[in-house]
């Protein structure tokens, strides 16, 4: 077990708040002196997350790094910490993303900064927090802790119906979380502990499995989200900043993700196997349906909002569709339900760094003209050519195409559903055409054609931080698209465990 | 000596009461310090005689065990952090009299007697002390037409509930024979079934001890009171009391009537229900600040009953645990008011409260701190207290309770939001920066960095409130 000589993963959960603290100690007067810190921390959380990497012994499932200690005794809850190969991943694209949202809100955000940065800073030790807690409470302590950043980003910095959007987020995934919590407590009491991994091994009835599938499903969906309960996302997201909707879809889309994989494959693999027609169903809604939508959508923002929760369909789809590959006899030795889990995972960081591409590029438009409508602009690319370029590698990715990590995922997940059912495969496949529809177009209508607006012409290519921001994307996405094997070197072993964990039955 | 707090405050009222008329008219700082002093010695003294058995003084009367020890500490300092919030504004409003330091401190001893009562008699004897004491503070603005109605409904209502907790009390002692101590009633009911007149006495017994906490539908006088009350007697009305008025309950319902559970039990988890629902949905259609906490308050001693009706030792500490973080976040809302208020004017509506980010960035955290605790959100004490029942509610297997309960805070949830609203997303009215006093801003800062710190490590708390309850 490899092991550093202090809490590495308290350091890079705890310091960026406590770094968050400070910054909002700086008050508005500073605003230099609090841009500066909140990037030297953010960029030393990062290099604590990459850090990991070296010793992150790949050949075991188990936690590493592990921290254990009592926290509140009476209610039996310990301050547990540890991780494996499906949140080490997260980790790292939590402590990424925010060093970019620091680095877009630099010059924009001019109204109390210090709140700002401040706000992130605390969003992301509460995330990092979520995906490393192994205490069911710790988990629920951060998942539901970082809706208050959130709240307030969205409500100050938030665009002209940014308390209703704000309010509307708020309600809803807390509506979701409350019933998770009833279930936590209710396995506290048959199982006898908080843990999350002594949670997965608790035998369940199938009764109380569907019940505890249904909690987990109403919190998840609402934060993933899932079709029908998606309906805050586009509003949060068109409200909320820059910053705000890159965190949203990069980082808090993927809690909802992580929560299916962490809590409902394993802890309920009866209710999940009984139920998957649902998830199913209701995935492919959301890729198809969801694709439709987008299609028609006037505002940028809207529109990539649209197709994340498309996009999230797949990861949902993947996770419940190993038990269809199970249920099939040619599909013995499971190697498609690995290829499906992986799928989702690699979907889940690709569109983490695709959709934080999207919403950083159409902050860069609204920084310049103060408008996300499509019909504003038009010939960027005439007087924004780098940018331009750059858009159209995010285009492509968010399309899907080969050699770019948006590719990857989807391709894993859409070759897994061939083995389960051809045609569950080519409605998932359809979105291949869907997507390439509403994001092409919306590019062609932005970035090319004629000049419609006089205001266009006037318009700045990127300036040096906005092409260091935006190119490292491009970097990563890229190299992603080409050589996805680290990544999925860092999570097989813990997917091969979990995909055993879901497969066995409870009863 | 087991009472001598009881006697040091009996004493100092008393000498509060004589001295403040060679006070002079402009200032009654020498009260407010004896109070204050006087607070610091007891807590003291009572620090001192604390020991984790039960002992029994005065024949059995007088009980002082863990929990009154807890109960009192925090009796003391609740009472402390009221005084010096209400200073500046009794100050500002001409009524820094002595009877203001008088009432206070004898409501207190009628508190502390409830908190330590063993025996039917004294459990009463303590409510009254502490009601009248509460209905003269009402009035203490005795020219002010809200205050006076405020100050006559609380009387009439609270004497009925006397009445009928008296009447209850009189059924008991007719049904077991004639007991009045507590211990003595347990044995009496533990044996055999339990009789309509007793059903009948549990029944009263249950209505005058949730009264004083508020929980619905004894409410009603809750928000007339807490609107109409100057400011700062309702910082006192709605904070200490309620952990007398839960040590009451205990007592009653625990220590006399544990046996019959049965009985009480449903009556609890209807009250607890109609508290949770009614406060939560009640409070969205204020727009006085004020009474918005008020059916706050509502909603939160039903979560406080949610930890009795529980029946173990779980839920009694988890009850105790919620009544401290509510005394806690009740004292910085209701400061929230004093903050804003000005000389002349009271800054009670929910419009007052426009753009406090911008004029006061620290103090605006602490209340976005104060609301997410009310609502029960993580890394804020209300969060392990909301956690703390429900655990307790679902050790029990009243699982069902729990989801209705979360599903009112959710409801809950919208009008903390939007107080949270109005005090970040909105430009304020009055752009002057706040200039209350120190005292009044170090108190509320004081409070946020307690559901700041609970909320990140609670177990102090939770283990003192285990250990009161033998745990």
């Amino acid at each position: 077990m490899p092991n550093f000589s202090w809490p590495m993963l308290s350091l890079i959960v705890w310091l960026p708040i406590l770094a968050g603290v400070l910054v909002m100690a700086f008050g508005s007067r500073r605003p230099n002196a609090a841009r500066w810190f909140a990037l030297i921390s953010a960029v030393l959380v990062l290099l604590l997350s990459l850090a990991l990497l070296p010793s992150f012994d790949l050949h075991t499932y188990a936690m590493q790094f592990v921290e254990r200690a009592a926290w509140i005794p009476q209610f039996g809850i310990h301050y547990h910490l540890g991780v494996d190969g499906i949140s080490l991943p997260l980790i790292i694209l939590t402590a990424f993303t925010t060093v970019i949202v620091i680095i877009s809100a630099w010059e924009v955000i001019q109204e109390k900064p210090h709140q700002y940065l401040a706000a992130f800073l605390i969003m992301e030790g509460m995330m990092n927090g979520t995906f490393a807690a192994l205490d069911a409470i710790v988990f629920y302590f951060f998942f539901e802790g970082m809706l208050i950043p959130m709240f307030v980003v969205i409500g100050i910095w938030g665009g002209p119906r940014r308390v209703y959007a704000t309010i509307k987020f708020f309600l809803y995934t807390f509506l979701g979380s409350v019933f998770m919590l009833i279930a936590l407590i209710y396995m506290y009491f048959k199982g006898g502990s908080f843990s999350i991994l002594h949670m997965q091994q608790l035998p369940l009835t199938m009764t109380e499995q569907v019940l505890i599938f249904l909690a987990f499903l109403i919190a998840f969906a609402v934060k993933i989200p899932m079709w029908p309960v998606h309906t805050w996302l586009p509003d949060a997201h068109v409200e909320a900043p820059t910053g705000g909707s890159v965190i949203l879809a990069a980082i808090m889309l993927k809690i909802g993700g992580y929560g299916f994989l962490r809590f409902s494959l394993p802890i309920t693999p009866d209710a999940s196997s009984l139920l998957d027609g649902l998830m199913i169903a209701l995935s492919l809604v959301a890729i198809v349906y969801i694709g439709f939508v987008a299609l028609v959508q006037g505002d940028m923002k809207k529109l990539v909002a649209y197709s994340s929760i498309s996009h999230m369909g797949f990861v949902t789809l993947g996770l419940f569709i190993i038990f269809l590959i199970a249920a099939d006899p040619i599909n013995m030795n499971h190697s498609g339900v690995r290829l499906a889990l992986e799928g989702s995972m690699v979907q889940m960081i690709s569109h983490g760094l695709i959709s934080a591409a999207m919403f950083l590029s159409i902050g860069v438009l609204y920084d310049r003209l103060h408008s996300r409508e499509i019909s504003t602009y038009g010939g960027v690319v005439n007087t924004m050519p780098w940018f331009g370029a750059m858009v159209m590698v995010f285009a492509m990715a968010n399309v899907g195409l080969p050699g770019t990590s948006g590719f990857v995922g989807e391709f894993m997940v859409i070759l897994a559903a061939f083995k389960a059912n051809f045609w569950i495969a080519f409605a998932a496949a359809l979105t291949l055409i869907i997507g390439a529809a509403y994001t092409l177009w919306m590019v062609k209508r932005v970035i090319f054609g004629e000049v419609v607006n006089a205001a266009v012409s006037t318009l700045k290519d990127l300036n040096a931080r906005e092409a260091w921001m935006l190119g490292s994307l491009v970097f990563l996405i890229i190299l992603m698209g080409v050589w996805p094997n680290p990544l999925l070197d860092l999570m097989h072993a813990t997917i091969e465990h979990l995909a055993q964990q879901a497969l066995t039955s409870k009863l | 000596m087991p009472v001598l707090p009881e006697v040091i405050l009996a004493g100092m009222v008393c000498v509060i009461l004589l001295i403040d008329p060679f006070l002079p008219k402009s200032g009654r700082t020498l009260s407010y310090v004896l109070s204050l002093a006087t607070l610091v010695v007891l807590f003291a003294v009572t620090v001192f005689g604390m020991s984790p058995e039960v002992r029994l003084s005065f024949g059995g009367m007088v009980v002082n065990d863990p929990m009154s020890d807890l109960m009192k500490l925090a009796l003391y300092a609740g009472l402390a952090l009221v005084l010096i919030l209400s200073r500046g504004y009794l100050k500002d409003r001409g009524i820094d009299q002595g009877e203001y330091y008088m009432l206070a401190l004898s409501g207190l001893l009628g508190m502390m007697i409830l908190v330590s009562a063993n025996h039917l008699l004294l459990i009463y004897l303590g409510l009254e002390l502490m009601s009248l004491s509460m209905y003269a503070m009402t009035a203490l603005k005795r020219d002010d037409g809200r205050a006076s109605e405020a100050a006559m409904k609380y009387f009439v209502l609270g004497a009925l509930a006397s009445g009928l907790l008296l009447y209850g009390m009189s059924l008991l002692y007719g049904v077991t024979g004639g007991h009045l101590m507590l211990t003595d009633i347990a044995q009496a009911v533990s044996t055999g079934p339990s009789s309509l007149a007793l059903k009948t006495a549990v029944v009263f017994i249950v209505i005058g001890a949730i009264f004083k906490l508020g929980v619905a539908p004894f409410h009603m006088w809750l928000p007339d009171v807490y609107e109409g009350a100057p400011t700062a007697v309702t910082l006192y009305l709605a904070t200490i009391p309620k952990i007398a008025a839960l040590a009451m309950l205990l007592r009653l319902l625990v220590d006399g009537m544990g046996g019959l559970m049965v009985d009480w039990q449903p009556i609890l988890i209807v009250t607890a229900m109609l508290s949770m629902a009614l406060g939560n949905v009640v409070a969205i259609a204020q727009i006085s600040f004020k009474r918005m906490l008020t059916y706050s308050t509502v909603s939160h001693v039903g979560f406080v009953m949610l930890g009795v009706l529980a029946g173990t030792e779980a839920g009694y500490s988890a009850a105790l645990f919620y009544t401290l973080a509510y005394v806690v976040m009740s004292l910085g809302g209701f400061g929230m008011i004093l903050l804003l208020a000005r000389q002349g004017y009271e800054a009670e509506q929910l419009d007052d409260l426009r753009g406090l980010n911008d004029r006061s960035p620290v103090m605006a955290f602490v209340f976005l701190l104060l609301m997410f605790s009310m609502a029960g959100i993580p890394f804020t004490l209300g969060f392990w207290a909301k956690l703390a029942v429900l655990q307790a509610v679902v050790g029990v297997g009243l699982t069902w309770l729990a989801v209705f309960a979360v599903i009112t805070s959710v409801i809950g949830a919208f009008y903390y939001l939007r107080a949270v609203k109005f005090v970040y997303f909105d430009e304020p009215i009055d752009r002057s920066a706040v200039n209350s006093a120190w005292s009044v801003r170090g108190v509320l800062a004081v409070t946020g960095l307690i559901v700041l710190g609970l909320g990140l490590y609670p177990s102090w708390l939770t283990g003192l409130t285990a250990q009161a309850f033998g745990g």
